[in-house]
């Protein structure tokens, strides 16, 4: 753009020239601007980072529910220690699995991200079978207002996910379709394509995303 | 280059133009996911695709349900759906949510109460802007304590005006405290479009300022023969194509612009 905005601008042949060249510009300007190529691949990076930091939202809401579904299972079956400590010690996995701006670009550790939150799933899911059991846990108040609670933001975890996965779709065509693909090669270099999630085979409930 | 004619020089930069236009048409095309679940059209508050209620008793629903929402703007909605094309009861409801962008755009407070009589579900669906009012803790109760007692006995009407009953309460109650959710999705229009071609319009003001300052009244009239004449064609094609918003304003009911993100329960009876 710059080279035929000097083409236009500095030929020194005729006017009439110089302004067809402005209008040229002006034209693939309006154009690119008016079908928001020279904005999209920054646009749909920064949709798929907010689609990432809701999934990352969600996880943390449901690792934050664990510690009092835990407790209040503890007082009712003492005897599914095993089953507990599980929960606990995913939990933990989980948590520490460190994720920063770098994640959503990386394999390795979107990867291990994915398989530390796919193992807490498994894990929850396990104790929830065992909790079925347990009649006087299942009437108890706390841990239906818990249960309830557990079961949202597993469906806000899906909801997340399948927000994550078209954002990044969109984002990553982007990045690999013309023109996109030379915008993002002249303007923005350091836009990379994004990781997104494949489906869990073992999980406890199927989520519910479409590729 | 300088070899070539002007107008033929001229040609070429269109029809280099009009190839970065239609590339750019093409992306667009492509962005648009294809929907594998059809939805039903928003005809009311109360959409009843399984026939499942009277028109006395949808009237009546539909009656409350407006009564609330000009009093809070809170958009909540009973859907009946006769089956739910294979996917879940929480997929389903919140795809239906968005196709139907319950709730005002900026607050996000819809509600969404769907029922699928085929299947034996239930589903509350709140929007991102009642989570904190109507929690999945709430939601659950209701679906428990009033809904699904009243359709196990085949009273479909009775379990729907209670759980309304008791969103509509809840929701009534909370309307004052917005302690809810800032808005999560983002605005589609981008003004930087706007001023960037605020900005190359004054650049080609001035390239013509400049130009008629040096060169003369013979280029200006050089000018006459190129292609001036036909720019402004494609030019404002591809411009006004850019905005055209495609929005339709059909009269009587229609989803102010809400969006959920999974929030409410699901029950079966």
């Amino acid at each position: 753009m710059v080279s035929m905005l000097n083409a236009g601008a500095l030929r020194p042949t005729s006017a009439a020239a110089r302004l067809l060249g402005a209008l040229t510009i002006l034209l693939v300007a309006a154009g690119l601007s008016g079908c928001g190529s020279i904005n999209r691949v920054p646009t749909l990076e920064e949709q798929a980072k907010s689609s990432w930091s809701e999934v990352q939202n969600q996880y943390q809401r449901r690792a934050d529910l664990i510690p009092n579904l835990v407790e209040t299972v503890k007082g009712y079956a003492q005897q599914e220690k095993d089953v507990l400590i599980g929960v606990t010690e995913a939990r933990a996995k989980a948590s520490s699995v460190k994720v920063d701006a770098s994640t959503v670009s990386d394999p390795q550790k979107f990867k291990e991200f994915q398989d530390a939150q796919n193992q807490l799933s498994g894990a929850l899911g396990r104790l929830l079978v065992t909790v079925e059991k347990y009649p006087d846990l299942k009437s108890n108040q706390n841990f239906l207002a818990l249960q309830s609670q557990l079961e949202g933001t597993e469906n806000r975890i899906a909801v997340a996910r399948r927000d994550y996965i078209g954002a990044v779709q969109a984002y990553n065509t982007e990045l690999r379709t013309i023109p996109g693909r030379w915008i993002a090669a002249i303007l923005y270099p350091e836009a990379k394509p994004m990781e997104t999630f494949s489906a869990t085979p073992n999980a406890d409930r199927p989520p519910n995303v479409k590729f | 280059m300088r070899l070539m004619g002007s107008s033929t020089g001229t040609l070429v930069r269109l029809f280099l133009a009009l190839i970065v236009l239609f590339a750019c048409l093409a992306v667009y095309a492509m962005g648009a996911l294809a929907a594998d679940l059809t939805f039903p059209p928003l005809t009311g508050r109360v959409v009843d695709g399984a026939g499942i209620l009277t028109a006395d008793q949808r009237a009546a629903l539909e009656a409350k349900l407006k009564a609330h929402e000009d009093k809070t703007s809170d958009q909540v909605v009973v859907a009946t759906v006769p089956n739910l094309q294979g996917t879940t009861i929480e997929d389903y409801a919140n795809r239906l949510f968005r196709d139907w962008k319950l709730g005002q755009a900026k607050t996000n407070n819809g509600a969404l109460l769907l029922v699928a009589p085929s299947e034996r579900k239930v589903r509350i669906e709140v929007g991102y802007g009642l989570e904190g009012a109507l929690t999945d803790a709430l939601s659950r109760v209701i679906i428990a304590s009033a809904i699904t007692p009243r359709f196990k006995t085949g009273d479909y009407y009775g379990g729907i005006d209670a759980g309304i009953d008791g969103m509509l309460g809840i929701l009534s109650g909370d309307a004052q405290d917005w302690q809810r959710k800032p808005q999560v999705r983002a605005d589609e229009v981008d003004p930087t479009q706007v001023a960037l071609f605020v900005i190359l319009f004054l650049v080609v003001l001035f390239v013509a300022w400049r130009m008629n300052r040096g060169g003369g009244p013979g280029g200006r009239s050089a000018g006459r023969g190129g292609g001036i004449v036909f720019l402004p064609g494609p030019g404002s094609g591809g411009w006004s194509g850019g905005f055209s918003d495609g929005g339709s304003s059909g009269g009587g009911f229609s989803g102010g612009g809400g969006s959920s993100g999974g929030g409410g329960a699901s029950g079966d009876w």
